[in-house]
């Protein structure tokens, strides 16, 4: 019954966020507090995440604390799997996940090199990453042709049109006070879809989730591992302690 | 169990009294375990309070272990320190706990030294005789922030880079030579590779020998005067025939098995920590840290761990630097004061008077507030209250000699009381 309750409130959850996210709005679109609502015990979701990330990420982006064989072990893929489906450009399975573009070429490319994205997740949070990953939007100033919301004037092209479709952002101005007098200032409202892409918002929502999922198992793949040990450990100090305090209790019998 | 005990050699056992009185004719062991232990008399009322030594001796020798081995596959350079890091928490067999342990036994050593110091607070600690044990104390304290400091440099993320950043300039403030002092604190124009050595050198090498010496006095002293008690009553002023205070029991057996207690229950929390939470939600493992140094981009707002916030919020609640870290310096250094500026003709704050308890009581609020404070972006109201709950540091210390002279205090009782 109880997982019952749970999954009603998880379809409640996301259909509130579906209808937050698809344009019926009324007040502006609260994407700073989107949640990614990962779990790296998702095995599928994790798999998916990492064929996203080779597909669509490792091209500029590196894993460089990341060996390939590290991930299939954690992932349950077997090395054909691996050398098959997620090492396009040859190599070992030992070799570290880094990218085969060349850092002083990309640097010239995109004003900087695209940073290694190993720890991107314990540095920004898996939220900030989901609302990065969705608000790119169309900017005819930028040299790339869009900005997002989350990282402002981001060097990196919207490398997801191709999913998400295209979309422009709307803005009001709002009257603020910030200590200096009141100003006119430019303030996000919601989204509208400039051209559709190959998935529904629902499924580009899945893909974004699986591939931050995917980083948040990257950042710390031994995580499952530490709390699956601790548990023990915990467990194991807890009769230690009760040892303990029947112990002291023997000795101070004759204190008082 | 009895044979084996050093200080039963003699009676029997044969072999092992033996070896024992062998020992003891080139060493004094067991001289050194009785008058250390087995009949060192510690006072019988001890509370929650007591535990808190004996788990920083605990930490200490955690820090160290898993230090040594940290270090043997940490690199102390610009370019490989950062990877070296995850290189341990990857590829080093148990290395993620090694590092995980070494980080959260960081903020573990300040949590226990902060209850060890408040405890010291409560109780009159450092009162006559035990003025010297108390700067000893002091000293442990000033060298486990500078060993913290320097530790927390070395994983060269860009918390790390810009932290140090921010530490050493504060040194720029000395007028006439703070520039060229920072210069030479650095060994460079900034915080770069040199930097990263030489603290390297000092958090494994030069602040752990200090540490352990000092904790070795601290120690020392604490036997020669002997320990203070909820009561703050003298055990040694009630002593039986054969010259053993009355109110005292053999540290051995009685604190070392209820300090094993208190180690059970403290490795439950710290390794609740190590496994599930090693960062704490940001606050043990800051997560701009997971980024590499980078000179070129400044962390949105730069805070220090936890344990040194209560400071930083005193240093930015001053519009001048020279003044803020005047301050902030003063902050650490009237707690060496303690023992003079205390007039109370009583030592526990069971007999002491309201003002002395609504003087304390204000500044474990005003430290706390602080130390969140420390954690917040400076601006604003924020910047109000921190000036506010400086002011009630500072006034806990300056005001002393006037509120513990006038307080009205109760009869002290001549002998311990005891609690359970």
């Amino acid at each position: 019954m109880g997982k019952a309750a749970l999954g009603l409130l998880t379809v409640l959850i996301c259909g509130g966020a579906l209808a937050q996210e698809s344009g019926e709005h009324s007040g502006p679109v609260e994407w700073k507090s989107w949640q990614a609502h990962t779990d790296i015990a998702n095995k599928a979701s994790l798999q998916r995440g990492a064929r996203n990330f080779v597909n669509y990420c490792l091209g500029c982006h590196s894993l460089q604390y990341m060996r390939y064989n590290r991930l299939a072990a954690d992932l349950g893929l077997t090395e054909e799997q691996l050398t098959s489906n997620f090492m396009f450009s040859g190599g070992r399975p030992f070799d570290i996940m880094k990218t085969a573009m060349p850092s002083a070429d990309s640097a010239n490319w995109f004003g900087k090199t695209p940073p290694d994205l190993t720890l991107i997740a314990r540095a920004r949070g898996t939220d900030y990453l989901y609302q990065f990953l969705k608000t790119f939007y169309l900017d005819p100033e930028r040299p790339t042709g869009v900005n997002n919301l989350a990282l402002e004037n981001v060097a990196m092209p919207a490398v997801l049109a191709d999913l998400q479709g295209t979309q422009k952002a709307v803005f009001v101005l709002e009257k603020k006070n910030e200590g200096n007098g009141e100003q006119m200032v430019r303030v996000f409202d919601h989204f509208e879809q400039a051209a559709p892409g190959r998935m529904s918002g629902a499924e580009f929502d899945d893909f974004v989730r699986d591939t931050v999922n995917f980083l948040d198992y990257v950042g710390e793949p031994v995580r499952e591992k530490r709390e699956s040990l601790g548990l023990w450990v915990v467990l194991f100090l807890l009769v230690f302690t009760g040892f303990a305090w029947a112990l002291k209790k023997e000795v101070w019998k004759d204190v008082h | 169990m009895a044979t084996a005990t050093p200080g039963a050699a003699g009676t029997k056992g044969g072999r092992w009294a033996a070896f024992v009185s062998w020992i003891d004719a080139r060493l004094p062991i067991s001289e050194f375990w009785r008058s250390q232990a087995s009949e060192y008399y510690a006072p019988k009322n001890f509370n929650f309070w007591y535990y808190f030594g004996s788990l920083a001796l605990l930490v200490l020798v955690i820090q160290l272990v898993t230090g040594i081995f940290l270090t043997m596959n940490y690199k102390p350079s610009e370019a490989e320190a950062f990877g070296s890091v995850e290189y341990i928490m990857r590829e080093v067999e148990w290395g993620w706990l090694i590092r995980y342990i070494h980080s959260t036994g960081a903020s573990a050593f300040f949590i226990v030294v902060y209850l060890h110091m408040v405890r010291a607070l409560l109780y009159g600690s450092y009162k006559n005789p035990r003025e010297l044990l108390w700067i000893i104390g002091m000293l442990i304290y000033v060298s486990l922030m500078a060993e913290a400091f320097f530790g927390y440099v070395l994983p060269w993320g860009n918390m790390s880079f810009w932290g140090a950043q921010v530490i050493v300039s504060l040194f720029g403030a000395i007028p006439g030579i703070g520039p060229d002092l920072v210069e030479w604190i650095r060994g460079d124009y900034s915080i770069s590779d040199i930097t990263l050595n030489r603290f390297f050198a000092l958090h494994v090498a030069a602040l752990p020998l200090v540490l352990i010496l000092l904790v070795v006095v601290h120690v020392t002293a604490l036997h020669e005067v002997g320990s203070n008690n909820p009561d703050g009553v003298e055990i040694k002023k009630h002593k039986d025939s054969k010259g053993r205070p009355l109110d005292g029991i053999p540290f051995h057996p009685y604190y070392t098995y209820k300090d094993l207690v208190g180690v059970g229950v403290f490795l439950v929390l710290f390794c609740g920590v190590i496994f599930f939470a090693p960062t704490l939600g940001g606050l043990f493992l800051e997560h701009p840290n997971f980024e590499p140094a980078n000179a070129l981009n400044t962390p949105e707002h730069i805070a220090p761990v936890w344990y040194f916030t209560p400071y930083y919020a005193i240093l930015r609640a001053v519009p001048d630097k020279l003044t803020g870290a005047a301050l902030m310096g003063a902050a650490v250094l009237l707690f060496f004061f303690l023992p003079w500026l205390d007039r109370s003709p009583v030592k526990s704050i069971r007999y002491r008077g309201w003002l002395f308890k609504t003087f304390l009581g204000a500044f474990i609020v005003a430290f706390i507030g602080l130390g969140y404070l420390g954690l917040q972006p400076a601006q604003g109201s924020y910047v109000l209250a921190a000036r506010v709950l400086a002011v009630v540091y500072f006034a806990f210390f300056l005001l002393m000699p006037w509120y513990t002279r006038v307080d009205k205090t109760k009869p002290v009782p001549d002998r311990v009381t005891y609690h359970g």
